[in-house]
């Protein structure tokens, strides 16, 4: 038999499959299961217990969000990009605004940008709370669910009390904000951040040397930089495989310029090592909000955006580190109110397909961890 | 009525236990009341383990149901009882009803050497322990039965996983348990013994529980058998047979209602029966802490009077969550129905400070006591660890367990005869 | 234990003929009990009930899961069957009854051991210097048996 491992990622049939390998089960994770994180299809090749080869079928949640963009105004787009990752919905907010306002050739102001920050690595802890729960829910060990959305629920506030919603927030506007800080927004971030690291501590404590989770995660779905980039993959899974590529930092946008935090890279790029870049991440945020807060600038909230939006012939893409990846939007304007083409690049639309390398030679067992670990949402992988 | 109490009292009072003395009615009677007991012990830990999961889990848990969600359970099993009993289309009938029984039976008989006390098990045989360990051997053969019967692929593999992780945990657990037999037979006649009481008396006459014997051979013995028989009994974090999240489903997939509640009162009841064997090979049965060196007659009366002070200290805690609950008219019945049960629990408590029953009632406090401490780690172990992978599970059984056990077996004998070996080897060969 | 054993072998079911081994094991074990040989009893139960016939179903249900076991029994040469079995039974009886030797076979006072001597004894039997005579069959047969384990793993072993 070949080591699955050698096998390109489209060789989905071995080839030298003889009939004795009769004993080959074909068994379907169907979309509705408990832990693929939505309606996603997972079909595995099995040989015993070893998975041999994956296939996904994804498309349970297609809602033609970009066809739909084709009949909106910029304006009225905004609200439906919130709904493609709808863990992290301030992070595709803010990509959206700025590839607009690179369209329109216009700078939110300091003010707008500093709140911004905050508002994006806020949810960014959120993404990564969550995705800490249901990653350790799949696993096994079901208290540290109750744990991070309990202290998720301070985000959501903070959310609640600044645009009135709680998950799709719509927060950000083209040029800028909507809304004005509201009073006590500094007070209660600050009071977040004290809050939350030791939570973060207490999140560790229970998992990062606990020597069932190491056995679970450690060796399990690894994958190389190499494959990584040849793939396409970003975000926590790439940092996690060695590779220091982080858009805050490589391509900077919306002030992250003036902000001091560090990028973690794992070494070996299997679960743990994901597990630990992730739970690094959630504390840089916390230094990011930190150093943020300290220092909002006064000023206007809002560029000089013209109320008909016409942006000039042309297209963009503008990609920001959204908490499961790059995030990008490409747009194409022929310069009337409406886009010609808007297409998204979601983060776990390209991770996935690192799937299919990642679990082969794993057992069945892992392919749930491995799922998690990848950190998708069916809401951008189908948009 | 006062020929009835004391003829009641000659029959405790007995030194033998009702098998032993060949008495059918009295081990009729034992018999009932482990029995019924046994179910409120099952029913107490349903509720509980919801309640301090959900605690550990930052919630409440069931409190609508009851006054905090007493009446849980009671509403649990009513509705298992009045579900619908479906039965598999190509299920083999008489094995599918045959299954439940085999494992609830298995995990029932074994209460019948349970010591609660020196003369009140249901009969003390002298291969106790081979008993129960073979007993509970019985209930895999039911879950492997189960697993057949409801004639699908999934169940059928989660249960032969099921079986095979607890067969292999019987392995380390037998090993664990012969060491600590071992240490039975270092009283002065030299003579060990199997029956469950015997081993609770030879920790007596020696001093000490054998947790603490030989230190640290006796606590590596009970981690072995801690660890195993979390694993025997397909609890977390070794419930990967059982687990929702994966893709082969458990072997009661198939069972509903009244079926899947025996299996759900078989596994209760395996817990507390394992937890009874650990209680009585290592940490004293029945003997209240430090029996030799507290003894006398203050010391007995200090003792004595925990039983009546743990009922009144949980009648306190249900009064204060009286004075606590909300002063809505709608919770008028739960608050009336939680004073009522500090209530009773308080009048329990005050009858266990009557003399009579004080002294007599102390052995089973003091076991069943021990016992739930072991019920509330099986609880905080599944709140705490995420669950192992079948290969690692069995890994940690075969690899790590079972050598363990039998380097502990030899080094428990070893240091156990030292003075016979030393003996031998000063002697010298002549 | 006499009806496990005509179910064992009447049942068309596999299973259901495996679970009847099962009633006539734990039966033979109420045999042992009889003897007051409780050790050997409760050894019983944990070993064949418990273990090797666990064995046997896993045996049974892995490999016949595909192919629907409603086979129906049939054996051509029942005839010779009963005529040899009631000559080996008649051997049997006439040994027992009529030979001196067979005769103090199973007379009820040999039992002589109290119950509770049946560990003590088997451990005398096994382990005493100079008592005990089986200590060295007792290990060769537990070696045979690790080396048919070793010999068993070897033979189905794939690299998982």
């Amino acid at each position: 038999m070949t080591d699955p491992k050698t096998l390109s990622p489209l060789d989905l049939d071995t080839p030298d499959k003889t009939f004795l390998d009769a004993n080959e089960l074909v068994i379907n994770m169907g979309p509705q299961h408990p832990a693929t994180h939505g309606v996603l299809r997972v079909i595995l090749r099995l040989d015993g217990e070893k998975v041999m080869g994956l296939e996904c079928v994804i498309g349970y949640l297609h809602r033609g969000v970009e066809k739909i963009a084709e009949n909106r105004t910029y304006t009225m787009f905004n609200p439906y990009v919130d709904r493609m990752d709808y863990v992290a919905a301030v992070s595709n907010g803010l990509g959206y605004c700025e590839a607009v306002e690179k369209l329109l050739n216009v700078e939110a102001p300091a003010r707008a940008q500093y709140i911004r920050v905050i508002l994006t690595e806020l949810n960014r802890i959120a993404s990564h709370q969550l995705w800490l729960g249901t990653h350790a829910l799949d696993i096994g060990a079901i208290t540290p669910l109750f744990y991070t959305f309990r202290d998720r629920e301070e985000i959501l506030k903070i959310f609640e009390k600044y645009c009135g919603a709680r998950l799709t927030t719509h927060a950000f506007r083209i040029g800028g904000l909507q809304y004005e800080a509201y009073d006590g927004f500094e007070k209660d971030v600050r009071n977040f951040v004290a809050f939350v690291k030791p939570k973060i501590d207490e999140y560790e404590e229970l998992l990062t040397t606990n020597r069932i989770w190491l056995e679970r995660t450690k060796g399990v779905g690894t994958i190389s930089g190499k494959d990584c980039i040849a793939l396409g993959v970003t975000g926590p899974v790439l940092r996690a495989s060695g590779v220091k590529w982080d858009i805050r930092k490589a391509l900077p946008y919306a002030n992250y310029r003036n902000f001091d935090f560090e990028i973690p890279t794992g070494e070996n790029g299997d679960t743990y090592d994901r597990y630990i870049v992730r739970m690094i991440e959630m504390r840089q945020s916390l230094r990011i909000i930190e150093q943020a807060v300290k220092g909002i600038p006064g000023g206007p909230i809002m560029a000089k955006v013209p109320k008909v939006m016409k942006p000039p012939v042309g297209e963009v893409y503008h990609s920001i580190e959204a908490p499961k990846g790059e995030l990008g939007y490409f747009i194409v304007s022929d310069g009337s109110t409406q886009p010609y083409r808007v297409r998204v690049r979601p983060p776990s639309f390209v991770n996935l397909q690192a799937l299919d390398l990642m679990c082969r030679g794993q057992l069945v067992a892992d392919v749930i961890a491995v799922i998690g670990t990848l950190d998708i949402v069916l809401g951008e992988v189908d948009r | 009525m006062h020929e009835l109490v004391q003829y009641i009292q000659s029959y405790l009072d007995s030194p033998f236990t009702p098998g032993g003395a060949g008495n059918i009615f009295w081990a009729t009677v034992y018999i009932l009341l482990v029995f019924v007991g046994l179910s409120v012990a099952v029913i107490a830990m349903n509720w509980l383990e919801r309640k301090i999961l959900a605690h550990m889990q930052v919630r409440l848990g069931p409190m609508r149901v009851g006054p905090h969600g007493l009446l849980q359970p009671i509403a649990d099993a009513l509705k298992l009882l009045l579900k619908e009993d479906i039965i598999p289309a190509e299920a083999d009938a008489v094995v599918f009803w045959v299954a439940p029984f085999i494992v609830v039976l298995a995990a029932f008989t074994v209460f019948v050497v349970v010591p609660f006390g020196p003369t009140h098990a249901i009969t003390d045989m002298n291969i106790g322990i081979l008993f129960m360990l073979g007993v509970s051997s019985l209930s895999v053969l039911g879950i492997v039965t189960a697993g057949w019967a409801s004639n699908s692929h999934y169940p059928l593999i989660g249960a032969l996983r099921s079986s095979a992780q607890m067969v292999s945990y019987e392995v380390a657990m037998g090993l664990a348990v012969v060491s600590a037999i071992m240490m039975t037979s270092l009283n002065e006649e030299g003579q060990g013994t199997l029956s469950m009481i015997g081993i609770v008396e030879a920790q007596k006459a020696q001093g000490e529980w054998f947790l603490f014997k030989f230190f640290p051979l006796g606590i590596i013995a009970f981690a072995i058998f801690a660890i195993a028989m979390v694993a025997e009994t397909n609890r977390a974090p070794f419930d990967l047979p059982e687990a929702e999240s994966e893709l082969t489903a458990g072997f009661h997939t198939e069972y509903s209602g009244f079926r899947w509640s025996l299996f759900f009162l078989a596994e209760y009841s395996a817990m507390i029966a394992v937890s009874s064997i650990a209680v009585t090979l290592w940490l004293g049965g029945w003997l209240h802490p430090f029996p030799n060196a507290l003894n006398g007659a203050t010391w007995d009366l200090v003792f004595s009077l925990f039983p009546g002070i743990t009922f009144l200290f949980l009648a306190g805690m249900c009064f204060y969550s009286t004075v606590r609950m909300p002063k809505h008219p709608l919770f008028r019945i739960q608050t009336i129905g939680l004073a009522g049960f500090g209530a009773v629990l308080a009048v329990i408590g005050l009858i266990l400070f009557v003399p009579g029953v004080r002294v007599r009632v102390q052995d089973v406090f003091w076991f069943s006591a021990k016992v739930a401490g072991f019920m509330y780690l099986y609880i905080w172990y599944r709140g705490t660890f995420p669950r192992y992978r079948f290969d690692q599970l069995m890994k940690v059984g075969w690899k790590v367990l079972l050598p363990t056990g039998l380097a502990l077996l030899i080094v428990t004998a070893l240091v156990g005869m030292r003075t016979e070996i030393w003996a031998a080897i000063a002697g010298g060969p002549r | 234990m006499i009806v496990g054993g005509i179910l064992v072998i009447t049942r068309k079911n596999a299973v259901h003929s495996a679970l009847a081994l099962i009633s006539t094991l734990l039966a033979q074990a109420g045999l042992y009990l009889m003897l007051y040989a409780p050790f050997v009893a409760g050894v019983q139960i944990i070993l064949y009930a418990g273990g090797i016939m666990v064995l046997f179903l896993f045996v049974i249900m892995l490999i016949s899961i595909e192919r629907n076991m409603k086979e129906r029994q049939f054996n051509r040469q029942w005839l010779v069957g009963i005529i040899a079995a009631a000559a080996l039974g008649g051997l049997f009886i006439a040994v027992y009854t009529t030979t001196t030797r067979g005769r103090t076979l199973f007379i009820e006072g040999r039992m002589a051991y109290g119950e509770n001597q049946n560990t003590q004894m088997i451990a005398n039997l096994l382990f005493d210097r100079r008592a005990g005579t089986y200590m060295f069959a007792f290990e060769i047969a537990s070696l045979l048996l690790l080396v048919a384990i070793i010999g068993a793993v070897v033979m189905a072993k794939k690299r998982i």
